[in-house]
């Protein structure tokens, strides 16, 4: 509480330093991490409790959320709805890689600055190519 | 309460003893969530459809249905740590530390409850 309202130096802050690979993952570590607590665990609240309660809460949950097909409210929403959970899940798969990358740092390792900064690109690429290869297979023809 | 002796005034405000557990509790849940959240997001993936009767029989199954249950405990256990250091880093005033505080020891369990007794109806019947 004190260093709110004392006028002492503060520790430099975001706009200070050189963009990095490691800064920008650890920040999206937090980002996702959040993200999926407040919306990942609220749709899938409301998804399982939808199944819960019937095919006609199910129904009415699968046209806000993804086809549209309740109302004008609806297809607005299902727009929101789509970029929502393709969202979410590139949340889970950068957050399921930065996780690895800082169990990986607990034990000691990968703090050489080039060994860092490959493996902090590296789970960039894990959670676009997964989040890809998910939706691919979610969305193939059945 | 006077001011007591300096060992006094200190005693009780450290993390002596437990310091550890809040940092040990995140890995914890965090190899937990390692193994069910990514079974349940390939087995949603290769669902059959994704219409009600196709998920309701999925989730009406024994190992899905434990499964799901146990990521609401892992997941909100572990969302609420990471949400808690989240909170300390930004939250700097009394009232709101204290609304943060309810946030995290209410929310989750409510919400975690919520998730678990809709599974438990999926899975045995009524639904």
């Amino acid at each position: 509480m004190a260093q709110a309202h004392s006028n002492r130096p503060i520790s430099p802050h975001l706009q200070i330093w050189r963009w990095g690979p490691a800064m920008l993952v650890s920040i999206l570590h937090r980002v996702t991490g959040n993200g999926l607590t407040f919306a990942g665990l609220g749709l899938l609240l409301w998804w399982v409790g939808a199944i819960a309660g019937g095919e006609a809460s199910y129904t009415t949950f699968i046209a806000y959320v993804w086809t549209g097909t309740a109302s004008t409210f609806s297809v607005y929403t299902s727009i929101l709805g789509k970029i929502v959970l393709i969202g979410l899940s590139w949340a889970f798969f950068q957050h399921l890689a930065t996780g690895l990358r800082h169990l990986v740092l607990d034990i000691g390792a990968g703090y050489e600055l080039e060994a860092n900064a490959r493996w902090s690109v590296l789970t960039l690429v894990f959670s676009a190519s997964a989040t890809a290869l998910f939706w691919a297979v979610v969305l193939m023809p059945r | 309460m006077g001011n007591g002796t300096t060992i006094g005034r200190v005693r009780g405000l450290g993390s002596s003893h437990h310091g550890t557990h809040h940092w040990l509790a995140a890995r914890l849940t965090a190899v937990g969530n390692l193994v069910l959240v990514p079974y349940f997001i390939v087995s949603l993936a290769l669902l059959p459809g994704y219409d009600f009767a196709a998920v309701h029989a999925w989730l009406a199954q024994p190992v899905p249905a434990t499964a799901l249950v146990l990521i609401f405990i892992n997941t909100f256990y572990h969302a609420r740590l990471g949400v808690q250091v989240m909170l300390e880093d930004y939250v700097h005033e009394a009232p709101g530390k204290i609304a943060a505080w309810l946030l995290i020891n209410v929310v989750p369990i409510a919400a975690a409850a919520f998730g678990i007794v809709s599974v438990i109806r999926i899975a045995l019947g009524g639904a």
